[in-house]
C-alpha cells in the first residue's frame, strides 16, 4: 500500500521535474533571442531610426523609416488579399466539408504551408514581376498573402467547427438564409478564435525576409506606388547585416528589435483574445 | 377542412439507413398533434424533413410529399428558406445565442434578416414575451445575457424566438425534455395556449405529455407510423397491439 503511494509519488515529481526542464528549454533560448537583440539595438533606437530613411553609404544616423511604412502596406495589402480568401474559404470548408473540392482545398492548403517561403516568392515572381516586367510591393503583397491564406483558413476552420451545430439549425429554422447564417451565427461566433489566426498569421509574415527578396526587392527611398519596389524591415535589416559599415549594424539591430517587439506584441494580443474566449 | 400539413408517403434515407419508411399523416390547422415512440424509431427525422432541415445534410434524401396548405414544400420550386419563415422550429436542448441578450434573441429572427425598426422591435418583443410567459420574469433585464436565464426560461425565449417571426406550422422536439416538473408544466400549459393560434407538432418520450396537451398522436416503430388518431381514441382503445403494448409500458 505504502509502496505503490510513494512509486506514484515518485513518478509524479520525476514528470514535474521533465516538464519545468521542457518549459525552460523553450524560455531560455526565446530570453537569449529578445535579451540579445535588446542589448544590440536598444542604443541605436532614438526618433531618428523612427522619421529618418537610411542615408547614404559612408554618412551615419538615419533610419528606416521606409521600411516601416513600406512593411505596414505590404502587410495590410497582403491582409485584403489573404484574409478573407482564408474565412471564406474556411467557410467554405465547414459548410461543404464532405465534398471532393473541400479535400482538396485543404490539402492544397496544407501543402501551400509546407512550402519553403522562397518558393512562395519564386511563384510571385514568375506570376507578378515577370509579366509586370519589375519588381514591385503587389508582388511582395501577393507573396506574403500566400503565407497567410493557409493559416488563416486552417485557424478559422478549426475555429468554425467548434461552433455548435445547434446554433446553425436554431438560426435556420428561424428562416434566415445559409448565407446569412455563415456570416452572422457561425462566423460571429468564432469571431475571436479567427482574430487570433489572423493576428498569429500576421506576426508570421510580418518577418518574412526570403518571399520578399526578389518581389518587393527593398527601397532605398521613399515610395508608395503599388507598381515599384518598395522597403519592408526584414529586407532592410538583411541588407543592413551584411553590409561592412558599423553603423548600418547598428540600424539593423535595432530594426531586428522594433520587429521582435511587434511581434511579440501581435502573439501577445492573440493570447489575450485566445483566452478571454474561453472565459466567456 | 383541408390539412394545414398534408404529409404524402414521406421517406426519409440516410444512405443506407431508412429513417422514415412510407409516412402519411393529415395535420388540421390550430391543432397539437404528438409524435411519439421509443428512441431511434425516426421522429426527430420526421419532424426536420416538415421543414426542410435536412437539406443541410448531404447524406440525407427526402422523398414523397409534404403539402403545407396544399403547396408541396419539395417541390422544385420551392425555396427552403420560405418554408423555415412559415414553419418554425424549436429543439430538445434550448439554444439561444449565446452572444446576444434576451432581447436580440427574441428579434434574432429579424435581426440575422436584416435591420428591424426599434419601435416595431419593442412591441414584438414585449408581445412574444408575454405569450410565453417569460415578460415579468426579464422585462427588468432585457440587455442582459440570454445565457444567465434558466434552462426552462431559456426554453422559453427559444419559444418567443420562434414565434416572434410569426410562423403557421411550430415543430417541437422533445422541448421539455431537458427541463423540470414545473418548467415542463408551464411549457405544456404554453402549447395548449399556442394552439390557439398555431398548428403544433410535438415530438415527446412523455406518453402523460402527449395525452395531455395534443389533440391527435401518431404512432412511429422503427420508422413506421403504426397508428395514428384523435389522442383519446389513440390512449383508450388503440387499434394495434403494438401502439397498446408501448402506451401501456408493456414494450422494450
Ligand atoms: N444525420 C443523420 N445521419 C445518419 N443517420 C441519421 C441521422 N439522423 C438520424 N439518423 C438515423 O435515423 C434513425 C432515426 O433517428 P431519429 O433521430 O429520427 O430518431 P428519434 O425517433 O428522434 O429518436 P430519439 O427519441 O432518440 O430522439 C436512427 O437510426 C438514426 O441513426
Ligand atoms: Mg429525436
Amino acid at each position: 500500500m505504502m509502496n505503490t503511494v510513494t512509486l506514484r509519488n515518485l513518478k509524479n515529481s520525476l514528470i514535474t521535474v521533465s516538464m519545468v526542464c521542457a518549459t525552460v528549454a523553450v524560455l531560455v533560448p526565446l530570453g537569449l533571442i529578445f535579451f540579445h537583440i535588446m542589448k544590440m539595438g536598444a542604443s541605436s533606437i532614438n526618433l531618428d531610426f523612427f522619421i529618418h530613411i537610411p542615408k547614404p553609404t559612408g554618412e551615419t544616423g538615419g533610419g528606416m523609416a521606409n521600411g516601416m511604412v513600406g512593411s505596414a502596406l505590404l502587410i495590410a495589402l497582403a491582409s485584403t488579399i489573404g484574409i478573407p480568401v482564408g474565412v471564406f474559404g474556411a467557410l467554405y470548408l465547414v459548410e461543404f466539408g464532405g465534398s471532393r473540392a473541400s479535400n482538396a482545398i485543404r490539402f492544397a492548403a496544407d501543402v501551400l504551408a509546407g512550402v519553403p517561403s522562397i518558393i512562395t516568392g519564386m511563384v510571385a515572381y514568375t506570376l507578378l514581376v515577370v509579366p509586370m516586367k519589375g519588381f514591385s510591393a503587389l508582388a511582395g503583397a501577393v507573396a506574403l498573402a500566400l503565407i497567410m491564406v493557409p493559416i488563416v483558413l486552417r485557424t478559422t476552420e478549426e475555429q468554425l467547427k467548434m461552433v455548435p451545430g445547434s446554433l446553425r439549425e436554431a438560426s435556420l429554422a428561424l428562416g434566415v438564409p445559409l448565407w446569412r447564417t455563415c456570416l452572422k451565427v457561425t462566423l460571429r461566433s468564432a469571431t475571436k478564435g479567427v482574430m487570433t489566426g489572423i493576428l498569429l498569421s500576421i506576426a508570421r509574415v510580418a518577418g518574412e525576409t526570403a518571399p520578399l527578396l526578389f518581389t518587393a526587392l527593398g527601397n532605398q527611398f521613399w515610395s508608395h506606388k503599388l507598381t515599384e519596389p518598395i522597403a519592408a524591415m526584414p529586407l532592410q535589416i538583411f541588407n543592413f547585416a551584411i553590409a561592412p559599415y558599423e553603423d548600418w549594424h547598428r540600424l539593423a539591430w535595432a530594426g531586428a528589435l522594433v520587429l521582435v517587439t511587434v511581434m511579440f506584441a501581435l502573439s501577445l494580443t492573440a493570447r489575450y483574445l485566445g483566452r478571454s474566449k474561453q472565459q466567456s | 377542412m383541408n390539412p394545414k400539413v398534408k404529409i404524402d408517403k414521406l421517406n426519409v434515407h440516410f444512405g443506407q439507413t431508412h429513417a422514415v419508411k412510407d409516412v402519411s399523416i393529415d395535420v388540421p390547422e390550430n391543432t397539437v398533434t404528438a409524435i411519439i415512440g421509443p428512441s431511434g424509431c425516426g421522429k426527430s427525422t420526421m419532424l426536420r424533413s416538415l421543414n426542410r432541415m435536412h437539406d443541410l445534410f448531404p447524406s440525407a434524401r427526402v422523398t414523397g410529399k409534404v403539402l403545407l396548405d396544399g403547396g408541396d414544400i419539395y417541390d422544385r420550386k420551392v425555396d427552403p428558406v420560405s418554408i423555415r419563415r412559415r414553419v418554425g422550429m424549436v429543439f430538445q436542448k434550448p439554444n439561444p445565442f449565446p452572444a446576444m441578450s434576451i432581447y436580440d434573441n427574441v428579434v434574432a429572427g429579424y435581426k440575422l434578416n436584416g435591420r428591424v425598426k426599434k419601435s416595431d422591435a419593442d412591441e414584438i418583443v414585449e408581445t412574444s414575451l408575454r405569450r410565453v410567459a417569460l415578460w415579468d420574469e426579464v422585462k427588468d433585464r432585457l440587455k442582459n445575457n440570454s445565457m444567465e436565464l434558466s434552462g426552462g426560461q431559456q426554453q422559453r425565449l427559444c419559444i418567443a424566438r420562434t414565434i416572434a417571426v410569426q410562423p403557421e406550422v411550430i415543430l417541437m422536439d422533445e422541448p421539455a425534455s431537458a427541463l423540470d416538473p414545473i418548467s415542463t408544466l408551464k411549457i405544456e400549459e404554453l402549447i395548449e395556449e399556442l394552439a390557439e393560434k398555431y398548428t403544433i407538432i410535438i415530438v415527446t418520450h412523455n406518453m402523460q405529455q402527449a395525452a395531455r396537451v395534443s389533440d391527435y398522436t401518431a404512432f412511429f416503430y422503427m420508422g413506421d407510423l403504426i397508428e395514428w388518431g384523435e389522442t383519446k381514441k389513440l390512449f383508450t382503445t388503440p387499434e394495434k397491439k403494438q401502439t397498446e403494448d408501448y402506451i401501456t409500458g408493456r414494450f422494450g
